[in-house]
């Protein structure tokens, strides 16, 4: 990532707090495009998530990889703290890829 | 020592310290595992503590450099994190009226700390003052510790070295989960995850890295429409 990108980055993300605070109003927030941008996380976290998870790496990596996902996930699910979900699902792929010598 | 105007400020209640504690240490270990990645996707720690400086949307800044380092375009990562911070303008006019009566030099400062973290710290306070003082506490809060996990995780990236080896290619996945999890607690919520989960599975192989988040977002654009469905009924009892 250039430093132009990360300058025009910030530039965008600061534009939108700037945006929020002086020029919208509160009846702004209930129409379909405030819907739109409040579930924009929804989607682009799941699509990260299946993204990161099934790209990169051979088959028995990208394997090991979706397994100690799922048990993060499953971390996160009994509502973990966010430190238990990392330290389980890096672990369980990490003993996985040690055991099958991945 | 001027402790005559100390009962004029709000009695920040312990609850309200340890929940911003807790909650600076959650964003910490965030900003340490942004560290790690952005170093691994090539970024210099330069770069990276710049953007965590001044981006400074932790969600926005995770997903532009998971772009990255599974091969996407700079553009691709501008996309993905302008798109993930529009969100945070829909919390001016909420945090507005807290700072009605402040200078525009001081709320174009109080502009960079508009987060969820903080938009939600304050929102959860009664008073006027509280709601001020809880969002301006959680939001400098987040902004130290974010910066600083940050610094640490760039830090470290060169000791970890090859993150396959540890299983770290699973955490960061991990983590977007539990960003992803309060989302997921609405109707609308869940099918922009489950649509934009499946687009993402089908295109990951066919369209450049990088670009298949950005066509995950009519996701959103579906649990939009369910949304504004699901208030359609409670609008027509009301008329």
């Amino acid at each position: 990532m250039s430093w132009t990108t990360i300058l025009v980055m910030a530039a965008g993300a600061y534009a939108f707090k700037v945006l929020g605070l002086f020029g919208l109003s509160r009846i702004e927030l209930s129409g379909p495009l405030a819907d739109l941008v409040r579930l924009l996380p929804a989607a682009m976290f799941a699509g990260l998530v299946l993204q990161q998870t099934l790209t990169g790496g051979a088959a028995a990596v990208i394997a090991s990889r979706s397994l100690g996902v799922i048990a993060g996930a499953v971390a996160v699910w009994w509502k973990a703290p966010l430190l238990v979900v990392i330290l389980v699902s890096a672990g369980v792929t990490a003993l996985i890829r040690l055991r099958w010598g991945v | 020592m001027a402790v005559e105007s100390a009962p004029d400020l709000p009695h920040a209640p312990e609850r309200a310290l340890r929940d911003g504690l807790v909650l600076a240490f959650a964003v910490g270990i965030v900003g340490i595992v942004f560290g790690v990645l952005a170093r691994s996707s090539g970024l210099s720690v330069a770069k990276t503590c710049a953007m965590s400086l001044l981006v400074f949307t932790g969600a926005s800044q995770l997903a532009a450099v998971a772009v990255i380092a599974s091969g996407g375009s700079g553009p691709a990562a501008l996309g993905s994190a302008l798109l993930l911070a529009a969100r945070n303008a829909l919390y001016g006019p909420v945090v507005a009226p807290w700072f009605a009566r402040n200078g525009a030099a001081a709320r174009a400062g109080v502009a960079q700390i508009i987060i969820d973290e903080s938009t939600g710290m304050g929102a959860a306070q009664t008073t006027p003052d509280q709601r001020r003082t809880g969002f301006l506490a959680a939001g400098l809060g987040t902004y130290v510790a974010w910066n600083l996990g940050t610094l640490v995780g760039a830090a470290a990236g060169d000791l970890i070295g090859d993150l396959q080896r540890w299983g770290l290619d699973a955490a960061f996945p991990a983590v977007y989960v539990a960003m992803l999890a309060p989302h997921l607690a609405t109707r609308p919520g869940r099918a922009s995850a489950l649509i934009a989960g499946t687009v993402a599975v089908v295109t990951v192989p066919v369209l450049p890295i990088g670009v298949p988040i950005l066509v995950s977002t009519v996701g959103a654009a579906v649990g939009a429409v369910l949304a504004h469905r699901e208030r359609l009924p409670v609008e027509r009892s009301a008329t």
